[in-house]
């Protein structure tokens, strides 16, 4: 069968260059045509319930920075924020063309002491990383979190369709928006349950929800350090 | 289409010549009571000035140029030009960022990064905007805003004021 494709890609070839030669382009206007949407949630309420008890948490968030979302998490916990755009370090490596180095590039990348992070907004930047730096990502961010930190990600249960990454717009507690942007990177295979799960293995599944969003929302806590 | 580009072009606010001014060039236009009451309280620094040092004051402050150092503007508003490249310490009363920082900005009232405004650094105010378009890789840290204004939400109230942001342990209240 891949023989093939691979004999139909080189007879499309014979013809010339395929149309989709800018991507950078095409993924802009299908940007575009992905509709911004509002969903409900059930993991950020848990989230931050599990943060509210803290005096002045530090949040890691992995996705483009948002501002309506620091002036929600400020007010809400009273907290300090740290922005790290994954998805923008996806896209350098992409430009680049370093993305086998991607996975070891989140050993040094950030630079909070380690457990010294209360709740981690991982959103869904896994879906966007191969296994090797999905895990190395998982790693990093395991080693940040604090003991009785959270951390909330969302998983993608379809295949993906359009190659845009989503900014996670936070409307009220129980809603986010889904606002999407251009991407260079498709989302990956989707990940099992099970593949979650090992990813994290340091943590502790504490909800899990599936959302007619196609989104499984799962949130971790780090178990307490044992006296 | 072109057309617009040139019609635009003439409105832009904060141009003002080279060296340091009293009289910003949006002024001229102003009635003379309302000029004298803007030249005394408002300076621009243009785009042609380099600072390496300190720079403090006690008056609105708009910076097109580039400093490196220190911007200490203990009771007033500090507004970064969108052609200004800053490598400093900021803390002012409130910031308006058009241009690009790189350092640590300290408020007490607000720091509003605006479309295509760019920080790297830890941002620490009691309020703050981030626009969609704008850059921003640091921290922020809104305590005291969290431990004064927000009565709905059922949590214990946080009244210890712990200063530490990230890297950062200076008070937002800095004498000039």
């Amino acid at each position: 069968m891949a023989v093939a494709v691979r004999s139909l890609t080189d007879l499309f070839s014979f013809f010339g260059p395929r149309r989709a030669a800018e991507p950078e382009a095409r993924v802009e206007t299908l940007a575009a045509t992905v509709a911004e949407t509002a969903y409900p949630t059930n993991a950020l309420p848990k989230f931050l319930a599990g943060l509210h008890v803290r005096e002045n948490p530090l949040i890691l968030d992995l996705g483009p920075v948002v501002g309506s979302n620091v002036t929600f998490f400020g007010e809400q916990l009273a907290c300090r924020i740290r922005v790290e755009d994954v998805a923008a370090d996806i896209d350098s490596h992409v430009k680049a063309g370093t993305l086998d180095q991607l996975g070891a590039s989140f050993a040094s990348r950030f630079t909070r002491p380690p457990e010294s992070v209360d709740g981690i907004l991982c959103w869904d930047v896994l879906d966007y990383l191969d296994r090797p730096a999905a895990q190395a990502l998982a790693d990093a961010l395991c080693r940040l979190l604090r003991p009785d930190g959270y951390l909330l990600g969302l998983f993608h249960t379809a295949d993906p369709s359009e190659q845009v990454y989503t900014k996670y717009v936070v409307v009220d507690e129980s809603t986010l928006r889904y606002r999407p942007y251009p991407a260079l990177r498709p989302r990956q295979r989707s990940l099992l349950n099970g593949d979650v799960i090992r990813l994290f293995k340091h943590l502790r599944v504490t909800d899990s929800f599936l959302m007619k969003s196609n989104v499984r929302e799962m949130l971790f806590r780090k178990p307490a350090a044992r006296v | 289409m072109w057309k617009r580009d040139e019609s635009v072009k003439p409105a832009a606010p904060l141009a003002p010549g080279p060296g340091i001014s009293a009289a910003p060039v949006s002024v001229a236009s102003a009635p003379a009571g309302l000029r004298t009451q803007i030249e005394r309280d408002n300076v621009n620094i243009g785009k042609s000035v380099i600072i390496k040092g300190e720079l403090s004051g006690s008056e609105d402050l708009t910076i097109e140029g580039q400093v490196e150092g220190r911007i200490d503007l203990k009771d007033n508003v500090l507004t970064i030009g969108a052609n200004a490249k800053i490598k400093a310490e900021v803390f002012a009363k409130s910031v308006v960022i058009l241009g690009e920082v790189t350092g640590n900005v300290t408020a007490s009232e607000k720091v509003d990064i605006r479309d295509n405004g760019s920080v790297d650094g830890d941002i620490a105010s009691p309020r703050v905007a981030i626009a969609e378009g704008a850059h921003f890789r640091g921290s922020v840290d809104m305590q005291r805003s969290g431990a004064k204004a927000s009565p709905p939400a059922a949590k214990p109230a946080a009244p210890a004021p712990s200063p530490a942001v990230s890297g950062q342990s200076q008070s937002p209240r800095v004498g000039v």
